[in-house]
């Protein structure tokens, strides 16, 4: 029980990080913990103990395989993660061309 | 952006090959062995952003590559989705995703049905995607320096 | 295992806080490295070597977007100043936290402990699934076959976000001719 609770306070970390930075870039990499945290509670939930990773050969006589379908749903919840943290970068680097910070306050003020 | 040294241009050169072929391995192993289309076209496009890296990106037209890939990456998932559609047609049961194909062997590299086939589309697909973010990075950032 | 795991995760927790109390940016996003792939080697102890495999390309990959990202742009951290309202503040989040974490505790207790997870929903996935989808690798044969609509949506997402990045970096409108 105490690894779920780990998890879960890495999630909190990421989430002090969106709600408490200024910066754009720490607020991206909030954002990136988070979604790691959650990749890594599914799998947390899906493991056997003893089991092995759920591929068949001639070779393995165990027969007790780790649920394959939160690794299925991870493996493409990675990659994805990995498109809109580019997307929030891109937009992150537009905002500072336009105007000259990452500093979200100072950006609320240029705006009026 | 500039390239690197001499040193890291050759260990490149020897490099990306490899990793280029691992990715392709990886791919078409994607139903015998860990891996398939999502692990191989991220290999495949860290082998790509290794070679621009390190030659420069004044090294490439980057323009026209760009526009490639991002032609690519809209055919790779048109390709994963007339797989579908003839699985519909071709299948009988009317509908998506079906496995027209005939299952040899199980642990064979032709088996599986048309399982290769969606992880070769999905690796295109993959490897474009990525290739293109890094590529408008990259040029957003060489204009704006200009 | 389990306290290897442990160790990991308290490594992990330890980079991310690191990570976003650095003061260079440059520091921050290597600190962040440390979150990634310490998740690789979550993944491989916790039997899933396609992750694994993915995850150790996708954190380069991300790790070099975002250095390439603030190379050109100011690598300090911006101060935080502390005001009246700070301490309050602090309460509010601990109070927060605690609230969070007690919830749930309750809810998760309902699973089933680590290592002793109930496989009745995967059961029609896993005996079968080999002679169903004809694939030796099973988790392959779930994304593939018995869960395709789930990839189809996941690469339009994928396809939609790299769409975004070029529309949101293109700097002149493209020519009419």
């Amino acid at each position: 029980m105490i690894i779920y609770i780990l998890t879960i306070f890495l999630f909190l970390v990421g989430l002090y990080g969106v709600l408490s930075k200024r910066n754009l870039i720490k607020i991206v990499i909030g954002l990136a913990i988070m979604e790691y945290s959650v990749n890594l509670f599914l799998i947390l939930v899906g493991y056997v103990k003893g089991a092995t990773a759920p591929i068949l050969s001639s070779d393995v006589a165990n027969k007790l395989f780790v649920d394959p379908l939160p690794q299925a749903m991870v493996l493409t919840a990675i990659v994805i993660g990995l498109a809109t943290t580019a997307l929030l970068l891109a937009i992150a680097i537009r905002i500072y061309k336009k105007y000259g910070t990452f500093d979200i306050r100072e950006i609320k003020n240029l705006k009026g | 952006m500039k390239g690197m040294t001499v040193i890291v241009k050759k260990v490149t050169q020897i490099i990306c090959g490899i990793t280029f072929l691992y990715g392709i391995y990886i791919i078409i192993h994607g139903h015998l062995t860990p891996g398939g289309g999502f692990a191989g076209g991220a290999i495949i496009a860290g082998s790509f952003i290794l070679l621009i890296i390190a030659f420069g990106s004044e090294f490439l037209a980057l323009k026209k590559e760009e526009t490639g890939s991002s032609i690519l990456e809209s055919s790779g998932i048109l390709i994963f989705i007339i797989i579908a559609i003839l699985g519909m047609v071709i299948g009988g049961a009317g509908i998506f995703f079906v496995n027209f194909l005939p299952k040899w062997e199980i642990g064979k590299l032709i088996s599986a049905g048309v399982i290769p086939l969606y992880n070769i589309a999905v690796g295109i697909e993959v490897a474009a995607a990525l290739i293109t973010a890094f590529l408008a990075l990259l040029i957003y950032r060489d204009e704006v320096l200009k | 295992m389990e306290i290897l795991l442990i160790v990991i995760l308290a490594l992990m927790i330890g980079g991310a806080i690191f990570s976003l109390e650095a003061k260079d940016l440059l520091s921050a996003v290597i600190a962040y490295g440390i979150v990634g792939f310490g998740l690789v080697i979550a993944f491989l102890l916790l039997q899933a070597p396609d992750l694994a495999l993915v995850q150790i390309v996708v954190e380069t990959i991300t790790l070099i977007i975002m250095i390439a990202v603030i190379m050109n742009s100011t690598q300090e951290e911006l101060k935080t100043k502390w005001g009246n309202k700070t301490v309050v503040y602090i309460v509010l989040s601990l109070v927060f936290i605690g609230l969070f974490l007690y919830i749930f505790n309750r809810t998760t207790g309902a699973l089933s402990r680590f290592g002793e997870h109930a496989m009745r929903m995967s059961k029609p996935y896993l005996d079968p699934g080999a002679e169903k989808t004809g694939s030796a690798n099973l988790v392959t044969g779930v994304i593939f076959d018995y869960r395709g609509y789930d990839t189809l949506g996941e690469a339009t997402v994928l396809f939609t976000a790299v769409i975004g990045v070029l529309t949101v970096l293109r700097l002149k409108g493209r020519k009419s001719e």
